[in-house]
């Protein structure tokens, strides 16, 4: 039994893993397709249908390029950022719920990587680490320019990892659970996060920006002014990692910003379609549909928030530095701290008298 | 600013929306190998050596295109038509060889301008193609003389009958025009 | 060997090392890097004591925050040009002294201590998790707590006040 569940979980572990690096790959078709649509261009189209093998000739380009270590550089650190980078960004989506379970000869698999029960505790470290790849490699390239763009991300990530920690509070307070799972499983049906949290959405979204590095608070990489910030003297894979890693913590934070408050694989009427898929192909089969429908509402919902955060990258233009540090400490931690207060004032006084209401 | 300009989303959310309208809006890309768009009637594209109507090649070497280049791209070789070659050869001079190295040329057209037996001509409907290896850079005689059997006319000649063209063909009234040929 | 002791003395092992890397190595940067390794692998003692809100908490505050200060500031400074000249030996006796009598201090504690053995029948698997660890501290450690959180009040309040311009004072 034990091998079993061994080999199921290393399976699980197998699938999520490849779905992240397939989606990061083809976040960057998207990407490129996104940026032209919006600028009433095509975007890729000439390898493969629709440009469909750009992510592969892109991947054949960056490994037959040269693989450049600058002569002062602290070669050791230098290889070792983009992979930290890589790495940090592919460890989080080990705790990501995918669905609910999958029936199988009488056992429930659950479709996630890890059951943890301090879930989003643990994405919220693996992103704080998500740093060290960018200031590592930055400083061992030994320009200024790099070091510049390392210290930026530096100081922007921990800027915005305060006011993030603070937005979750107010969700962790209502579903007083750290895992995941339970958060996801008590926005059952259409009961979902937003409708009680808009203003920690949107300072959540707002900080997740941030995190990923992605504009408008690209500041690290901005080639106005840093050439390209932390990758200036990056090149061949080890740039392409650096890259890639960037769009698999968007689909991370894709991922964490569904679950956490768009109720994940929850989606309206869902009691109503298992019911008659049950009736239907029996509990088995029925079940193991309905959950496979939860999956890929929660990749819609995903793949949603990706297509948002290239859409708000091709509309606004980037932040001024200290804009961004005044926009961090002064706007959004007191603003989260507002939330709290509301949040804790109505879990206190308000839901009791709801509930005593609507019984 | 107003309280609408400080609270920031607002501005944000209708930035938003003219991006997703221009997400929907129809492509203005033009798919180049496969659609050319049409460049005008006086474009200068490839070189061509004319030959009149029975055939016979115009140019009589001259010169002076070669003098008129600035780029100094055009180089020639003068020969004497003997007889039997009037069938060949309209003048009694002709170019053995005539060359026009690619890389040099900057397409100003000059040499057009400059040739007293309207021999040589940029097409308006072709490019050059690109090169792969430097023996395609030098373009000979046999590239440069007009095929017979594909002859080269060119539509409009001034601003003014470009723009007629043009209007006419805005309002639908001509789909097919038939070139004017070259003198 | 039992997979969860071996892991321990590799864990322990990993520990001693990066944090002798921490003392031995020339380049602060690297110093500071293997203090990360050295918190990472703290946290992976307490995944093994079952405390996982501890091990990610350690990670959030120490690796993810605290060090990156620290990083931050080394890489501002460029530590490695400023000659280490002021260190004469004296200094260095002294130090190698003072540790010694603190390493001679802390053996000797340990040494005498009992560890209680854990009795099965009492024994509660769930003690480090996250709600024991709330219900612990909001009741019966409740004064400590909030003393605790006044005094990094108080530590903020500082910090801006110090970071603060003064009237007149312009930097850039």
């Amino acid at each position: 039994m034990e091998l079993t569940e061994f080999i199921i979980k290393t399976l699980t572990i197998l699938v999520v893993f490849v779905l992240t690096l397939v989606i990061a790959m083809y976040s960057t078709w998207g990407e490129r397709k996104v940026a032209g649509f919006i600028q009433d261009r095509m975007g890729p189209n000439r390898a493969g249908p629709g440009g469909l093998l750009q992510p592969l000739a892109d991947a054949g380009k960056m490994f037959f390029k040269e693989d450049f270590i600058p002569a002062l550089a602290n070669k050791w650190l230098f290889i070792s950022g983009p992979s930290l980078a890589m790495l940090t960004a592919l460890l989080a989506s080990a705790v990501i719920p995918f669905g609910s379970t999958f029936r199988y000869g009488g056992a429930e698999v659950v479709l996630q990587g890890v059951e943890s029960n301090i879930g989003i505790l643990y994405v919220f470290g693996v992103v704080a680490l998500g740093v060290y790849g960018i200031m590592i490699g930055g400083w061992a390239s030994n320009n200024k320019f790099s070091l510049l763009g390392a210290i930026r991300a530096a100081s922007q990530n921990i800027s915005y990892e305060v006011a993030m920690g603070l937005s979750l509070i107010a969700i962790l307070m209502m579903s007083s659970s750290l895992s995941l799972g339970d958060i996801v499983a008590q926005q059952h049906g259409g009961n979902w996060n937003i409708f009680y949290q808009p203003l920690g959405f949107i300072i959540f979204l707002t900080c997740s920006f941030a995190e990923c590095n992605r504009v408008p608070f690209d500041l690290p990489e901005c080639e106005t002014e840093l050439v390209g910030g932390y990758h200036t003297e990056y090149g061949s894979m080890k740039l392409g990692f650096y890259l890639f890693a960037e769009y698999i913590n968007m689909f991370v934070s894709s991922a964490i910003i569904s679950v956490l408050y768009f109720g994940g694989y929850n989606y309206p009427g869902m009691d109503w379609v298992y019911n008659q898929l049950t009736a239907a192909l029996g509990t088995t089969t029925g079940h193991n549909i309905a959950t496979l429908i939860g999956t890929g509402v929660f990749f819609g919902k995903a793949l949603f928030f990706i297509f948002f955060y290239m859409w708000v990258r091709w509309t606004l233009p980037r932040f001024r530095y200290d804009q961004l540090m005044n926009l961090g400490w002064k706007k959004l931690i007191p603003l989260a701290i507002f939330n709290i207060i509301i949040t804790g004032a109505c879990v206190l006084f308000l839901k009791p008298y709801i509930t005593a209401l609507l019984n | 600013m107003t309280l609408m300009e400080r609270a920031y989303l607002p501005a944000i959310a209708t930035g938003l929306a003219i991006t997703l309208k221009h997400f929907f809006a129809k492509k203005v890309t033009i798919q180049y190998p496969e659609v050319k768009r049409y460049l005008g009637p006086v474009f200068r594209g490839r070189h061509i050596l004319k030959r009149d109507e029975d055939g016979r090649e115009r140019c009589t070497a001259c010169g002076l295109c070669a003098v008129a280049c600035p780029a100094e791209a055009i180089s020639m070789v003068a020969a004497e038509r003997v007889k039997g070659e009037e069938t060949l050869y309209r003048e009694e001079k002709y170019a053995a060889v005539y060359e026009v190295n690619m890389l040099r040329c900057i397409f100003c057209g000059l040499c057009e301008e400059a040739c007293p037996k309207q021999a040589v001509y940029l097409r308006h409907d072709e490019f050059i193609p690109v090169f792969n290896d430097r023996n395609q850079v030098i373009w000979g005689k046999d590239l440069l003389v007009e095929d017979m059997n594909n002859r080269y006319t060119r539509e409009a000649w001034t601003k003014e009958e470009a723009h007629i063209l043009d209007r006419k063909r805005a309002d639908g009234e001509v789909t097919n025009v038939i070139p004017r040929a070259i003198p | 060997m039992n997979p969860t002791l071996s892991f321990f003395y590799f864990l322990s092992f990993l520990t001693v090392l990066s944090a002798l890397m921490v003392i031995l190595s020339k380049n602060p940067i690297h110093s500071v890097l293997y203090l990360i390794l050295t918190f990472f692998t703290l946290s992976g003692h307490y995944i093994l004591l079952n405390a996982q809100f501890l091990a990610a908490v350690n990670i959030i505050v120490y690796a993810g925050a605290i060090m990156v200060l620290f990083l931050f500031v080394i890489m501002f400074l460029n530590v490695k040009d400023i000659h280490e000249e002021a260190k004469n030996s004296l200094t260095k006796i002294a130090a190698a002294i003072v540790g010694g009598t603190v390493f001679v201090i802390l053996f000797g504690a340990y040494r005498k201590t009992i560890i209680a053995p854990a009795d099965p029948n009492t024994f509660d698997s769930q003690v480090g998790m996250i709600e024991s660890l709330g219900k612990l501290l909001f009741r019966e450690y409740l004064l400590p707590f909030e003393l605790a959180s006044i005094l990094l009040l108080v530590a903020m309040v500082g910090a801006v006040m110090l970071g603060k311009r003064e009237i007149g004072e312009r930097h850039f």
